[in-house]
């Protein structure tokens, strides 16, 4: 098994989770969903999270995105603290300095393709910053699309509407919760090749959950997760890479 | 399949709530008013009956119908009569019956009681038996009453005291001797009743020497029958008439009943209209739960249930529901009807004492509405359940709301409500009486075509509304365009609540126009200062007209003094006015000829000079009352009214002929016009009396006013709970909508639309939904309320549409008022919504 650390490069953390534990009921029932995690997302990095069912993945990605709150520890998106906040500074926090992709493409029935996208500076009230907007629907190739309501795109352009949402906001950092989840492999693969393009030609930060080794392939770094605990790490991961590092890990599971 | 349908229903109780609720109310109102109608109608006929106990036989005249030149009089009911009756085998005693207006004044001078349940009567001689005195003794001579005990109790008067009385106009002064006990209905009801002595009253009520009636009791051992035959044989057949007590207690119970079958037919509409308001969120309810469940009702189709098996599963779901409602529905409508009978006690209505009503009737009846309603309504989701394709278990689409298209509904709304206006309009040219079937037909017409059309309505209606709802930013934005995403789930949310404005808004116009235009009619014509009359509308005596004259400051008085007579075979009423200031008081226009009245000098009104085909100069013979003939000569026709109108001759050539004359009412004109203090004199002049009213303009359209108000409010008040039943629509469309798109909201609330923005978005929904139905109500309501009029009109000259303005927005606010509390719940569950679960609803 082979890490490289990726040397040379300034890296400032646009996430950091310190601590962070999530524990569901009480006493005989209690449930650690994640233990004392403490992780780092780098800025204009793509981080997979990864581990198999049960892991913590998602609870991890939702507590540092600020959609989910935890038990102990700290979270900071930028310099700001989560665990400190309320609801109505989360709602802004999420609002400003987060993008969203879910599995579930989520887009609003009722509104065109372009609506969709420019949804989150609307609830913002401001305007979009229309050269940006350009580029991110060139990149996403949803020009003629635009007029489009959700209910007459295919999945693979409904979540490409959803990656453009994400990014339209210029946000510090977007979350993908199994961003292909629901795609087949070719519109799977268009969607990551965006979201990687996005980290490496606009230097946006992207962190995705994902069980799929050949969309891990497309992070920078993934992290392993394992019972609520961060097992291992790797840079520059391959789907093979993956995929033995996932084999193994099962059977030392099994093992144990 | 019913076990199934059961635990639908136990597993969507939250969701069958608002359903539950309304079916309730609608059952509830018309329990209600069944238990309150059947409780008042068997207490009013027991008491009533009571009432007739020491009567076996009553004689009264024989009634004689007007005949060529001669006004039918009843022939006198004399002593003579009664003491045959008294002697007649097998008669025990008998009493003579006199009866009239008797107006009490309480201690502050106030009338007791509406005035129309104000009842005077004779105390027949020493003790009798109709009346046990619980005090004092039997009233003798003019100045000695009787009372009783309840009015006494209620005014706080004791044997000693001196009350106020009016029977026709003065005011009398007498001593309270006795008090007695009755169970006379008007009594019961909340009226008082005065006695005096045989001769006074016959002398008070204006027939000295005879009676209304005289009241045989039969001797122990004979029958009401046998009397009546001993009587019918002994007394002038040509003379009298009689009844045993029996039969007049039935004949009351009949009376009683059909009265109180008016009012309950009356409530029972309005309970409709609730329940018709509540079959539209039924239909919404079931609509979404058969699409909710589509894979799983696919599944049972798949597995091998049939299409009416799936159908009957619903309908089975609806039964339940509908029963749940219609048994909590018909408690609480045993309560309203409690609940309003005691509600009519501390409002001073007394009612007669008596047990609660339940008959099996209105338990079947509340039962049966309750679970029909809701079964034919859910019968169309149920239908489409059916439909459902086996294959759809197998999709893992989730369904969707019904996309079929609107094209076939529109066609035939259109069709619809085109015939309706059509109809209508084509009524509005008709004349009166004729207009009315085609107008109300018209009515449904349209009414059902704009139902069928509402979910077209709504999506230019509702975008109408864009720019308003831009100022709320995205919220807005989102809340119009859920508003119009299932547009037949609006359009039924938003029918509900128009239904309730439609006719409210319908009669606020006609009432609004009808008083405006009672009032020009009552003060257009009429130049007098003011208008004196009886306060429950009977006749005043002469006398006022007298004293009135003789006030200082009157320059001008007349009264409009009524009297029936016979010209060319048929009865017409002649209207005897002071000839020499009529022309001051009154301001009629003269068509033809010269406003003259006075010796054989007439005027008459149009319709009048029509019928008969007079002209200024023609003469025509009336034969009086007292039968004697005269020939009158037409001076002028002029246009009369519903106030004023018919034959108006002089006094001085009317009186001569009449026994007894009376008036409608005194008009009068005074050297200052109408002030407080002339008004104070002219009370004054008349002994203060509680029973008269002198009314100057103002007072006229003052009470015209408050007449509308109260009818009004009575409406309202009734259409209120059609428009209850509309918010818990509004509260369900929207707790669906909410339920339905959570996954949406979830995401909404992750992208950051805070909890604020959410609940805004909400509520804006219900707005937009609201008012969409309110204004359809509004433009629907003013336009029945124009076609009404234009019908009303041809019969009333003055008519002239008047449009509430100010009450019209009054509606829209309350329109929105329902959009804004009907979303309190469903915003704020929408709002507090767990986001991860909500995003990972799949």
């Amino acid at each position: 098994m082979t890490t490289t650390p990726v040397a040379g490069r300034t890296t400032t953390v646009a996430a950091r989770a310190t601590d962070l534990s999530k524990i569901y009921g009480q006493g005989e029932t209690q449930v650690v969903a994640l233990d004392r995690v403490t992780v780092e997302f780098h800025q204009a990095e793509f981080t997979a999270i990864m581990g198999p069912s049960g892991s913590g993945k998602s609870t991890l990605m939702h507590c540092v995105a600020g959609l989910d709150t935890f038990s102990s520890g700290s979270v900071r998106i930028g310099e700001t603290e989560l665990g400190s906040l309320k609801d109505k500074q989360l709602t802004k926090l999420r609002r400003d300095k987060i993008g969203f992709i879910f599995q579930a493409f989520n887009l609003l029935p009722t509104l065109t393709a372009l609506e969709n996208i420019t949804l989150p500076m609307d609830i913002a009230g401001r305007k979009p910053d229309k050269q940006w907007l350009e580029s991110v629907i060139q990149m996403v190739g949803l020009r003629d699309r635009l007029s489009h309501r959700p209910a007459q795109l295919s999945g693979g352009q409904q979540q490409r509407v959803a990656v453009a949402r994400a990014l339209a906001s210029r946000p510090d950092i977007i979350f993908g919760d199994e961003p292909t989840g629901n795609l087949d492999s070719r519109s799977g693969a268009e969607v990551l090749g965006f979201l990687r393009n996005s980290v490496r030609e606009l230097g946006q930060t992207v962190v995705m959950v994902t069980h799929d080794p050949v969309a891990a392939a497309y992070a920078d770094r993934v992290v392993f997760l394992a019972d609520g605990r961060i097992v291992d790490e790797m840079y520059q991961p391959t789907a093979d890479n993956v995929l033995d590092f996932m084999k193994q890990f099962d059977a030392k599971g099994r093992t144990s | 399949m019913f076990r199934t349908a059961l635990r639908n229903v136990l597993a969507h109780k939250a969701r069958l709530l608002m359903t539950v609720l309304a079916v309730m109310l609608g059952v509830a109102f018309v329990s209600g008013t069944l238990v309150f109608t059947n409780t008042i109608s068997e207490a009013y006929q027991k008491s009533s009956a009571k009432g007739f106990d020491q009567v076996d036989v009553a004689v009264t005249a024989e009634s004689r119908e007007d005949k060529g030149n001669t006004i039918g009089k009843n022939p006198d009911l004399t002593q003579a009569l009664l003491e045959k009756s008294a002697g007649v085998p097998g008669a025990s005693n008998a009493i003579g019956v006199v009866s009239g207006f008797t107006a009490i004044a309480d201690k502050d001078g106030k009338l007791i009681g509406g005035g129309f349940q104000s009842q005077g009567g004779n105390y027949y001689g020493d003790k009798d038996p109709r009346y046990p005195l619980s005090e004092g003794a039997a009233p003798h001579g003019a100045n000695q009453v009787a009372i009783d005990s309840e009015t006494a109790k209620r005014a706080g008067y004791k044997v000693g005291d001196t009350v106020r009385l009016s029977v026709d106009g003065p005011v009398l002064k007498p001593v309270v001797t006795g008090i007695f006990t009755t169970d006379d209905g008007n009594v019961a009801a909340g009226g008082s009743l005065a006695l005096f002595d045989t001769a006074t009253a016959q002398k008070l009520f204006g027939k000295p020497g005879t009676y209304d009636e005289i009241d045989v009791k039969a001797a122990s051992g004979t029958s009401q029958t046998a009397l009546k035959a001993a009587l019918d044989k002994a007394l002038p057949a040509d003379l009298v008439e009689t009844e045993t007590g029996k039969e007049l207690a039935d004949e009351q119970a009949e009376m009683i009943s059909s009265s109180m079958s008016g009012l309950k037919q009356g409530l029972l509409v309005f309970a409709g209209i609730a329940l018709f308001v509540g079959t539209f969120i039924i239909a919404n309810t079931f609509t979404m739960l058969v699409a909710q469940r589509t894979k799983e009702l696919a599944l049972l189709r798949a597995v091998g249930a049939s299409r009416r098996q799936v159908t009957r599963s619903v309908l089975i779901e609806a039964f339940v529901v509908g029963l749940v409602a219609a048994v909590t529905g018909l408690v609480a409508g045993i309560g309203i009807g409690a609940g309003l009978k005691s509600l009519m006690g501390t409002l001073g209505a007394t009612v007669p004492d008596g047990p609660l009503v339940i008959t099996p009737g209105t338990v079947g009846v509340a039962l049966a509405v309750g679970v029909l309603i809701t079964m034919l309504a859910a019968w169309l989701p149920g239908r489409r359940a059916a439909k459902i394709p086996p294959v759809a278990a197998m999709s893992s689409v989730h369904a969707k709301a019904t996309t079929k298209s609107l094209v076939l509904r529109n066609t035939l709304g259109a069709l619809f409500s085109g015939a309706g206006v059509a109809v209508i309009l084509a009524a509005t040219t008709m004349d009166g009486s004729d207009g009315q079937a085609p107008m109300g037909m018209g009515a449904v017409l349209l009414i059902i075509g704009v139902f069928i059309l509402t979910p077209l309505l709504s999506r230019p209606l509702i975008a109408a509304a864009a720019p308003l709802l831009r100022v709320f930013g995205i919220s807005g934005k989102l809340a119009r365009q859920n508003s119009v995403r299932n547009p037949r789930r609006t359009a039924a949310t938003a029918s509900a609540l128009m239904i309730g404005l439609t006719l409210i808004t319908g009669m606020t116009v006609m009432a609004g126009s009808l008083q405006k235009s009672i009032d020009k009619m009552a003060s257009a014509a009429v130049k007098a200062d003011y208008v004196v009359s009886m306060a429950n509308g009977n006749e005043l005596s002469a006398d006022v007209e007298k004293k009135l004259a003789k006030v200082g400051d009157v320059t001008a008085v007349s009264p409009l003094r009524n009297a029936a007579s016979r010209i060319d075979g048929h009865t017409e009423y002649l209207t005897g006015v002071n000839g020499s200031a009529i022309g001051e008081l009154t301001d009629l226009k003269v068509d033809d000829g010269a406003f003259k009245v006075g010796g054989s000098q007439v005027v008459v009104d149009q319709d009048r000079a029509k019928s008969f085909g007079w002209k200024a100069g023609s003469t025509f013979t009336v034969h009086y009352e007292d039968g004697k003939a005269q020939k009158l000569t037409v001076a002028g026709v002029y246009e009369g009214n519903e106030l004023i109108s018919g034959i108006m001759l002089d006094t001085a050539t009317l009186n001569p002929h009449l026994s007894d004359p009376s008036d409608m009412q005194v008009m009068l004109k005074t050297s200052d016009g109408a002030s407080a203090t002339t008004k104070d004199k002219l009370e004054k002049a008349l002994g203060s009396n509680p029973a008269i009213k002198v009314q100057d303009k103002k007072d006229l359209s003052d009470s015209i006013a408050q007449m509308f108000t109260l009818m009004l409010n009575m409406l309202y008040g009734l259409l209120a709970m059609a428009v209850i039943v509309a918010v818990l629509g509004v509260i369900n469309t929207l707790a669906m909508s909410v339920f339905e798109r959570s996954q949406e909201i979830g995401m909404l609330r992750a992208i950051g639309l805070d909890r604020k923005g959410i609940k805004r978005m909400v509520r804006l929904e219900s707005l937009v939904i609201s008012l969409f139905g309110g204004v359809l109500g509004i433009g629907l309501g003013v336009f029945f309320g124009w076609a009404a009029g234009e019908l009303l009109g041809t019969k009333m000259a003055t008519y002239e549409l008047v449009l509430p303005w100010a009450r019209m927005a009054v509606f829209l606010l309350l329109a929105a008022t329902v959009g804004i509390l009907a979303a309190l719940w469903p915003a704020r569950r929408a709002a507090r919504m767990n986001m991860l679960a909500a995003i990972k609803a799949e």
